[in-house]
């Protein structure tokens, strides 16, 4: 019953002789594939979506266990009570809008020889190439006492959603005087200044709700990333450095949590010493997601070692790997290196399929963090590849941070475009 | 001004053809991404294809190649004060600049979906008349063979950002817009700006 009118026939023969006028190539670019993209958070969805939008003709689909998605980025404003936790849930209707096929099962193995994801669910999805954003898997047993139930007491709240809900309910219930503890990773980890940002909302809360109260971060590193900037909020918004300061950061090996007491709602650090907290928050190491580890794509560090023109595995051909879980040299682990990567794992997979070089690539990344209310900072790179193809270097001579002594409305457009950069960098990965 | 800027667009243009897209620097390098691959890096703060879901950021979707080079070079070379822009623009060279800014020009500019005070709307629209429409001909539109600055339909946090700037001496201002700037508030006082901004809002 197909009938063929005279529109139809003029896209034939359109076709045709474009075919014939650039040769193979076009035609493979018109070609379908299937793209199995495991993850559906920042790196995943964003991969997803532009699949679609730079070939609409392949097939694409995301594999992610859960119907709605808890972006990690603002929910340290939700710790601190400014942003309800529906202000960081999102869902998957815009990728399904732009033809990427959503299914929410678990990706349990990846056999890169088929080319098929199994899922936990008894699922099977081929793969033409595959693309894995698995995120972060916590460590819970590098550090004493600490597990997956006792992240149940002493919350990590370093994967957005019921950590952040359960985190925000402790300090709510928290009494004025008391002491909030958090106990930050060695590097590498998501978000480099998460946890400093964290502490700065938690103060924020604690200063206008509970002044007797106080934040003391116990770190086992010497520095943090905006450290200059943070430290100077922290003076300028917290008495850091007074005897009424809201913050006390104690860093250095000495100073890193090794054990804790669930029970007794205590730490002890390397040195030694026992510090009892009535909200103790622990962010243990961390290395790349699960189903990274299963498939054969995390090296002895834990993390995923990738070609930087691709971001395709150097463990398992096929397989990209994106956003926290690989190795992407100068790029931090955040949201919009994530986002970045995701865009150039999508170009490099459109053209790998079509049979052609991979083009060169451009990646860039902003982090802004919220200090207090309308005190933000940033830091930003723009990256180029290394011709050697060893690594993702930033531009000489380009981004940076925030310049220091900074004035109040310098400082409050940065806190403006930390929640639109919010709102834009959620629009363009799920929207 | 601009007429030169296209001129040397093109010989840039040119000159890339000549040499071939990709590029190895001094530094060791790879340069040669093209203006899509290079313009969708701004999606995260400037929305998707430029199209930003706001408030803060401005969309630059559908904007003027040649002011877009212009402007970016100026964040780049700390004329025009910015916060980040000029951080990241200095990572980029006149070239890939005038990539970005071509296919940033092909991709529609979509009007800010914001609230605006419609009392003022009619105010706005014959100040615009009065004092604008000369330099920001049809009320601030994209228009056709001739530069133009979007202001219909930009978002107002920007558009207020950008106009602290040129009266705080932080972003350079035409001799022109000055004159007319000072003659408006003068004549019609601080609360005609509000007027103003009322009236490029409500062109969604």
């Amino acid at each position: 019953m197909m009938k063929i009118n005279r529109r139809d026939f003029l896209k034939t023969t359109g076709a045709a002789s474009a075919v014939g006028l650039f040769g193979l190539p076009n035609l493979a670019l018109g070609a379908t594939g299937k793209v199995v993209v495991v993850g559906g958070g920042t790196g995943g969805a964003t991969a997803a979506s532009y699949l679609k939008q730079l070939r609409s003709s392949l097939d694409v689909t995301v594999i992610e266990p859960n119907e709605h998605y808890y972006t990690c980025y603002m929910s340290n404003e939700v710790i601190g009570g400014v942003r309800p936790l529906e202000g960081i849930l999102v869902g998957y209707d815009g990728l399904r809008a732009r033809g990427v096929n959503v299914v929410h099962d678990k990706a349990a193995a990846i056999d890169p020889d088929k080319k098929v994801v199994k899922t936990a669910g008894g699922q099977e999805f081929p793969y033409d190439r595959c693309i894995v954003a698995p995120g972060i898997d916590i460590l819970y047993d590098r550090i004493e006492g600490y597990s997956e139930a006792a992240s149940q007491v002493m919350p990590h709240a370093w994967k957005a959603g019921e950590q952040t809900r359960l985190l925000r309910g402790q300090l709510e219930a928290m009494e004025d005087g008391g002491t909030v503890i958090i106990a930050p990773p060695e590097n590498p980890f998501r978000c480099p200044p998460g946890p400093y940002e964290r502490a700065s909302q938690i103060a924020q809360y604690l200063k206008r709700h509970k002044p007797k109260s106080k934040v003391i971060i116990l770190d086992a590193k010497a520095g943090f990333s905006k450290q200059g900037l943070f430290i100077q909020g922290w003076e300028r918004l917290y008495g850091y450095g007074t005897d009424k300061a809201l913050i006390d950061w104690q860093r250095g090996p000495e100073s890193g949590v090794v054990r804790v007491d669930p029970d007794e709602g205590l730490v002890e650090t390397y040195f030694g010493d026992q510090i009892k907290g009535a909200v103790i928050n622990i962010i243990p190491p961390q290395r790349a997601g699960q189903i990274a580890q299963v498939a054969g794509l995390a090296d002895a560090s834990g993390w995923c070692p990738v070609d930087v023109k691709t971001f395709e595995s150097k463990l398992q051909p096929g397989i990209h790997v994106i956003g926290d879980a690989c190795i992407a040299s100068d790029m931090p682990k955040s949201a919009y290196s994530a986002n970045s990567q995701g865009k150039v794992a999508a170009a490099a997979v459109v053209m790998l399929l079509a049979g052609q070089e991979p083009q060169t690539p451009a990646y860039l990344n902003t982090c802004y963090s919220l200090v207090g209310e309308d005190y933000g900072i940033s830091v930003s790179a723009v990256y180029k590849m290394a011709a050697d193809g060893s690594k993702i270097a930033s531009v000489p001579d380009s981004g940076g941070v925030t310049p220091m002594d900074a004035p109040d409305w310098a400082l409050a457009r940065e806190a403006a475009y930390a929640h639109s950069w919010y709102n834009n960098i959620v629009a363009d990965t799920f929207g | 001004m601009l007429q030169t800027r296209r001129v040397a667009q093109l010989l840039t243009g040119l000159l890339s053809l000549a040499v071939g897209g990709l590029a190895q620097a001094d530094d060791g390098l790879v340069s040669g991404a093209d203006g899509r691959t290079l313009a969708q890096t701004c999606a995260g703060c400037h929305g998707t294809n430029g199209a930003s879901v706001g408030p803060a950021m401005p969309s630059i979707g559908g904007m003027d190649s040649g002011y877009f080079v212009e402007v970016m070079q100026g964040f780049r070379d700390g004329e025009i004060y910015s916060t980040v822009m000029g951080r990241i623009a200095k990572g980029y060279s006149d070239e890939e600049l005038e990539q970005m800014a071509d296919y940033l020009h092909d991709k529609p500019f979509v009007p800010a979906r914001q609230a605006f005070d419609a009392e003022l709307v009619d105010e706005g629209r014959r100040l615009q008349k009065k004092y604008c429409e000369k330099c920001h001909a049809d009320g601030g539109v994209v228009l056709e063979d001739e530069e133009y600055y979007i202001l219909a339909g930009q978002w107002t946090p920007y558009l207020r950002n950008a106009m602290e700037d040129f009266r705080e001496g932080r972003r350079p201002i035409e001799r022109k817009m000055k004159t007319q700037l000072e003659r408006m508030l003068k004549r019609e006082g601080e609360e005609s700006l509000e007027a103003l901004y009322a009236f490029f809002a409500s062109q969604q």
